[in-house]
Parts: structure tokens; sequence; C-alpha cells
């Protein structure tokens, strides 16, 4: 018999707008030992649904409209409040999606570690530090002893989201419920969590429900699962039933969505560099070797960097974050200081030249930032955010700059009647392209793309990669395409260099870097994608 | 954290600097002085008078001996109460107000505190529009007609407490403190409300509720924390405003406190003792603003961080 059995779970939220069914009739079951994946882009319902079970969803405006849940052979939607709280933490647990803000910054690991001891097994707190000194290590933390009265922001974000696993498994769960535990972190340390809990799963023969928009992670952990649309489950059933023999459209559109796969080398590159870089070191100060230190020690997070890009060529910049990648890119642009090298663009140098001098150079380089919710001006409306471009840089007449507006929108795929509107009226995706828009508008030639659809549900992602591979055609741009993401690199780029802690550890062309790296860096981080076919490496062509 | 503090206390310098000039002028040229009386004093006493205060030199030497006496910790002598100095009678009237201001900030505090984290858990109900429109009442309604009222009510028709005095009968100091503490106390209410509801919407509250905790442990340990940060950055300014704003209280209950000293010299026009007291309240609101800085960093440990690293 199945652990947990949802049957026709309704969970709606009674907003001013009107009735949301965020959950409309969802019906799945875990066994023990067994792991559910739950798919689905945000807006779902895959969250939701999960959080209605322990009532951890705001009520009101929420509500759990109807359904039943048996687990154990009690309906959890029938509990009392506090026969409710015996259960969470205590029966089921959950990890949850962000580990940077879902950690009390002000309390200590330790001491939110053992909360779930103390209030359900009545463990006193020297029993219990010692056992969450115990699970911090199985869960990789090295010198757990010492660890345990640090805050959270004193670790990196996969030390915290190992933190939220201990904190999860320490009152022994039956039920784990993983809420896209990996979607905040780095490809290769998502490998690593995920390895972790699938080994603590088989080791301790919980049940686990894993919420996750991303299949390829789901190929690798899952034995059933569930796909979610607008709070339905569309279709269900097992891993090799979903992948390989897809029923429904909506399945087989997000399986199409995942970047894979080869490109032959377009036409479009001229051989004759637009950008050249040589010996280029960005160099900043680090403060944390505390307030007595007496000289800041330098970091190179840039360190004598050597790269051309040729004329409409795509190159990749793939890394960890914290690897250089982003601030090689700004440092192209001169938005932050460079202590060395030279980047030559068209045959100027640009580290020689003043603020004024740069002003028109500026017009011929633009960027695309990570965040489309962060990086445009929530009081400027698309109009004032295409237009402002434009007219800075006197590429157009006051009369005229509606027509060209108008025009860029067009490009890049916004409805015209939405021009008076503000960023937050638009969805991740239209914001987007609102950024895209607005690095297009000067006509530049190098775009520099930080982490682009990072941000974004992996459909839209697609639509945003296709946007930005039509644009650079069209325009004939020279693309410099940072992103964390190998697969999505794999598609876009045509030529990929790889970063790691400051220093090019390897460029070449894209297909054969996949399929021989040199560097064993490269090789670490091809090993760390997690592919739809499983863990077999991926095919060379 | 020690260089914070040094690099605070060098900031205070120029704006002390500032608040002594001001005030040493602007008492200086409003109407009157203080041996002005309207018994007509003959020229010669007057002379003499001016002379012995230093007030027949020009005034850009007044100033300039005034700053030397304050470097060296003198405020001077009082010109209304011959044979004191201003330092002796601040020091007279500072430990009644302070202990007046002290359980005032331990009354807002509480009544504060408690009303606004109510509100917060369950906001747009009654359970948060009620204490919330008598902290509105509270901060609309001045000290000299809620004193009044508070007689009237306790003291008068009740009967229960002493309508004036300080330490001289049972419960004598309960009615001002309520007094010069509600203001206080509603503008903490609404301080903590805000905290309190920005933190309880935050995923950590959320995971402490997946961890199965009493939703008091929830609240009191892992909300109150962060959610009375802007309320304790509010604490250091409130205890100044407390000392400083004592008069109004201090002159309805005929309590012998700093505060009805400075509203007398004022009146008297009585410049050492004006400038020494605006001299001293400047130098607390300073040094009160900078420990509840202190304090905040103390109790975030993510601040506490970032200063080690020198940010």
């Amino acid at each position: 018999m199945a652990l947990l059995t949802v049957t026709d779970l309704t969970t709606h939220f009674h907003t001013r707008a009107g009735v949301v069914k965020a959950v409309d009739g969802v019906s799945f079951s875990v066994g023990q030992g067994e792991t559910l994946a739950i798919v689905g882009e945000s807006g779902s319902g895959k969250s939701v649904a999960c959080y209605s079970l322990l009532k951890l969803i705001p009520q009101p405006p929420g509500k759990i409209e109807s359904g039943t849940a048996l687990f154990d052979g009690r309906d959890l939607l029938s509990l009392s409040e506090k026969q409710l709280r015996k259960v969470r933490g205590n029966d089921i647990a959950i990890i949850f999606q962000d580990p940077m803000t879902s950690l009390n910054p002000y309390l200590t690991v330790g001491e939110q570690l053992i909360e779930p001891l103390l209030y359900h097994r009545d463990m006193d707190r020297k029993k219990a530090l010692q056992r969450a000194v115990e699970i911090l290590g199985e869960v990789g933390i090295v010198d757990p002893e010492k660890r345990i009265d640090s805050y959270p922001h004193e670790f990196s974000g996969g030390m915290r989201q190992r933190v939220m696993i201990a904190m999860a498994l320490i009152a022994e769960p039956k039920l784990l419920i993983c809420d896209e535990p990996t979607t905040a972190l780095d490809v290769t340390i998502q490998a690593q969590i995920l390895k972790l809990i699938r080994e603590l799963q088989q080791r301790r023969n919980i049940a686990v429900i894993f919420i996750t928009h991303d299949l390829a992670v789901v190929a690798d952990i899952a034995d059933s699962v569930a796909v979610m649309k607008e709070g339905r489950i569309v279709e269900q059933g097992s891993v090799d039933a979903i992948f390989n023999h897809t029923q429904h459209d909506y399945t087989k559109k997000l399986l199409a969505s995942i970047p894979k796969g080869a490109k032959p080398i377009p036409a479009r590159i001229e051989n004759q560099p637009l950008l050249s870089i040589h010996g280029l070191t960005t160099t900043f100060r680090d403060h944390s070797g505390g307030f007595w230190q007496k000289e800041p020690k330098l970091v190179r997070a840039v360190d004598d960097v050597s790269l051309e890009i040729q004329h409409g060529e795509i190159l990749g910049l793939v890394g960890e974050s914290g690897s250089g990648k982003s601030t090689l890119g700004r440092s192209i642009l001169g938005l932050v200081p460079t202590s060395g090298g030279s980047v030559v663009f068209d045959g100027v140098d640009l580290t020689k030249l003043s603020a004024k001098q740069m002003t028109p150079m500026r017009r011929r380089m633009q960027m695309i930032f990570q965040d489309p919710y962060a990086s445009l001006n929530p009081r400027m409306t698309v109009f004032d955010t295409l237009a402002e471009p434009l007219l800075y840089h006197k590429l157009t007449t006051r009369k005229t700059v509606t027509k060209e507006v108008l025009a860029l929108m067009d490009d890049v795929g916004l409805a015209r009647a939405s021009i008076r509107k503000y960023p937050h009226e638009f969805s991740g995706g239209q914001r987007q392209r609102i950024a895209v828009g607005r690095a297009i508008a000067t006509k530049p030639e190098l775009v520099i793309a930080d982490e682009p659809v990072s941000a974004l549900d992996v459909t839209i992602q697609a639509q945003i990669l296709k946007l930005i591979l039509e644009l650079v055609d069209k325009h004939n741009l020279t693309m410099l395409f940072i992103s964390h993401d190998l697969s999505v690199v794999r598609y876009m780029s045509d030529r990929i260099a790889v970063m790691h802690h400051g220093k090019l550890v390897e460029t070449g062309e894209t297909e054969p870097l996949f399929a021989q790296p040199h560097h064993d860096y490269t090789r670490r981080l091809l090993s760390a994608i997690p592919l739809l076919d499983g863990p077999t490496p991926a095919p060379a062509n | 954290m020690g260089r914070f503090i040094l690099s605070r206390l060098l900031q205070a310098i120029p704006v002390l600097l500032v608040v002594i000039t001001a005030t040493f002028f602007l008492v200086r040229t409003a109407p009157g002085g203080p041996f002005s009386a309207e018994k007509a004093v003959p020229p010669e006493v007057v002379k003499a008078l001016e002379a012995r205060y230093k007030l027949d030199q020009p005034m850009w030497q007044q100033y300039l001996s005034y700053l030397d006496d304050l470097v060296h910790g003198e405020f001077g002598p009082s010109f209304r109460y011959p044979g004191r100095s201003v330092n002796e009678l601040i020091l007279g009237g500072l430990p009644t107000t302070a202990e007046l201001a002290f359980y005032a900030m331990l009354v807002a505090i509480f009544i504060g505190v408690c009303a606004g984290v109510m509100a917060a858990l369950k906001p747009n109900t009654p359970q948060d529009y009620i204490p919330m429109s008598a902290a509105m009442l509270g901060i609309c309604m001045p000290s000299f007609l809620m004193g009044p009222l508070l007689v009237l009510i306790f003291g008068i028709w009740f009967e229960w407490l002493p309508v004036s005095g300080w330490g001289d009968l049972p419960g004598d100091k309960i009615l001002p403190a309520i007094t010069l503490g509600t203001g206080y106390a509603a503008y903490i209410a609404r301080l903590s409300r805000g905290g309190m509801l920005e933190v309880m919407s935050q995923d950590y509250i959320r995971t402490a509720r997946a961890k199965g905790l009493p939703e008091w442990v929830v609240v009191l340990k892992h909300g109150l924390r962060g959610g009375l940060i802007p309320v304790v950055a509010f604490l250091g300014p409130a205890f100044a405003g407390l000392l400083s704003g004592s008069f109004v209280v201090e002159t309805i209950f005929q309590i012998p406190g700093l505060g009805r000293f400075y509203v007398q010299a004022a009146f008297n026009r009585d410049y050492t003792m004006i400038l020494g007291t605006t001299v001293f309240f400047a130098a607390l609101i300073v040094l009160f603003n900078l420990l509840s800085d202190i304090i905040a960093v103390w109790i975030n440990p993510k601040l506490r961080h970032q200063l080690r690293e020198g940010r």
C-alpha cells in the first residue's frame, strides 16, 4: 500500500481579482522508498499541492476546498492544527527551494537544526546538538562541530541547502518533500545535492516527492512522474512511459524545450576579430581577513584572460558562480575598473579611453542582464525604457522615436498595445524581451548577454533563446553569451570558453569541446549536467 | 567594531559644534537678557553683573571662552541661581528625569510591542484595527492633554492614584510614566507591526512552521528577533526624546526634574543654563543613537559579520 495517497485535492485562492484554481482535482500517490516527481512550470500548482498537504499555504486567501490525503492511514486534510503539527517536520519534512531565504538569519544553524528534536522527540539540548553534529557530517559539511555555531550567512548556497536537508532529515521523517531543491544552485553543486538526496533516500528507505520544473533532473532520480499544468495533472506514469511514450502534447512541449543537440556553424561568422582581449586582469579588494588585517588581500576575479571574438560569432562563456565570468563581461564594457591588459574593440583599445571618449563606444556594445525583474526600472514604461537609449545616443528625434520603439517591439515580439505598460505588468519572459529590446535599441555590434535566461522557466527560456538567435542573424550581432548552464550554452554558441577561478582554462568550438574536453575542470563540468538519457555521457553528435 | 564607534564619535563633534554655535547666538539675539527685570536696576549694578559674567566682552570672545569652558567640562555659572554652576543643576535634576524616562520607556516598549505583534499576527482584522487605531490616537494626543485626562480619571474620579509628586506617595510615579510613555508606545506599536508583518511573510517562517513548531515558538523565537530591528533602531532616539521631552509631564505632575529647569531657563534668559542643557541633551541624543546602532548590529549576525569585514 502506498504511504501517501492524495485523491482529488483542490486548493483555491480567493483573491480580489477572483478565484484562482491553483490546484484543481489532483490525485497522486507515493510508496515507501519511492520517488515521485511532480513536474510543471512555475504557477502550475505543484508547490501549492504539496504545501496544502501540511496546510502550509497562506490561509486566507488560500483554501483547501476538497480532497483527501491518506498518510499512514490518516487523512491529513481533516487533522486539527495540533495533530498536524505533530506530522510536520516529524513524519513529513520539506526542503524548500531557496536555501538563501529559507533559513533564519538570526539563529545559528545548530539552533535551527535541533528544533524538530526538541519539539517532536522531547530530547534534551545536549543530546540534540550531538545528533545535529552527526547529521551535518552525514550531509557532507566539513568540521560539523565548529560549523554548528555558525550563522546561515557564513555558508555558501550549496552548503545551506545541505543544512536544509539535514534539518529535514533529523527527525527521521517517512516522507520528504523536495521543492525545487537545486534550482537556485550551480550545476556542479546541483549534481552533488541530487546525489546526496538519492543516497540518503536509499539509506533510510523513505518516500520522496520531488517538485521541479526541470525534466532533465527528473530522469535521473524519479520512479514515477506527474506532469502538472494549470492546477491539473495532465499526464502521470513511470519515468520510462513519460520520456519514451509521451502521450500529452504539453509533456512533449516540455521535453522538446530542453536545449540539446548540435548545430552547424553558421555562415554569418567572418574570420576577423571584432573584439580581442589580451591579458585582461580585474582585481577586487577582499576584506574577509577581518577587522585587524592590515592590508586587504587582492582577489583576481579576472586573471590574465586573453580571447578573441570574431565578427558575427556567438562565444559562450561558462563557469560556476564566482568563476569571474560576469566580471569579465563587465570589464569588457568598462563597467568595473580593470587593472591590466587591453580590450581592443574594432581596432580601439577601450582601456585607454576617457569616460567621454567611451560614450560613443557604449552605443556599439550593449549588455543583457540576468534578472529581468531587477534590471528594468519599475517606474519607466516600455516606451520610456526603449526610447531612452535611442534619444541619449541621438539615434532618432522626438518626432520619430515612437515609430522606432514600435519597430523594436515588433522585433522582440512584444505586442504594440503594451507600449505604455510598466514592467510589473509583464511576465518574466516578456520582461526579458523588453531587456533584449533595450540592448539592441542602439543597433550595437557587440552584445554581452549575462545569464539572460537563468531566471526563466524552461519553455520561456527556449523562446527567449530562439529570439536572441533570430536577432543575432537579423542584426548581424556579435555576442558574448555568459551562462552556467551548459546545455543552454551548447544550444547558443559557436565557440565556448570555460572559466575557472578567474582564468580561462579551455576554449574550443562547441561540439568538439563537448565531445572531447581537454581540461580536467571542463570534464568535471560536463559530467555534472543532468541528462535526459540518464547518467551516460553526452553522445558526440 | 572599535573603529565604527570611534568614527561615529568623531562625527558627533561637528554636530555638537553646530548645536552649540546656533544656540549660543540664538539665545543672545532673543530680546531681553538675564538681568532685565521689571524693577529698574541701577546701571552700575548691571554693569558690575555683566562684568562678572563676562557679558561686557565682544560676542566672539564670549563664544571662544565658552568653548574653552566646554572643553574642560564646565558649563559655567548659572545666571539666575547665583553661586550654583550649571553642572550642579543638571546633575541635580538628571536622576529624576532619567528615572521617569526609564519607566516611560518600559511602558512604551511593553504596550507598543504587544500591540504591534498582536496586530501583525492577524492583519486587516479587528485584532489589527483596534490596537492600531488606539496607536494613532496615542500619537495624536499631546501629553498636556493625556496627563490631565489620566489625572481626572484615575486620580480624581476613581481616587486610585496620587495626582502629583514624585517619590512622596506610593504609586505616584505610575501616571507620569504612562503619560510620557503612551506617545512612544504608539510609535513602537506601528514600527513593530510593520517589522513583524514583513518577517512573518519570510520563507524562513514557513520553514519554522514546516518543522512543526508551536505557533508561539514560531512568533517569539523566529519572528520577533527580525521583526523588532526597526524598534531597536528607534529606541535610542526615543530614549533621548523622553529625557529631553519630559518637561511638560514634569510640569503637570510637579516633578523636580531637568525638564522644568530647562523651560524656566528659557523664560529667564539664563544663557548658560539654556546652553548647558541644550548641549547636554544634544550629546545624549548622539550617544543614544550610537547605542541603538550598536545594539542593532549586535542582534543582527549579518551586520555583525559585515562590520567585521570592514564593509
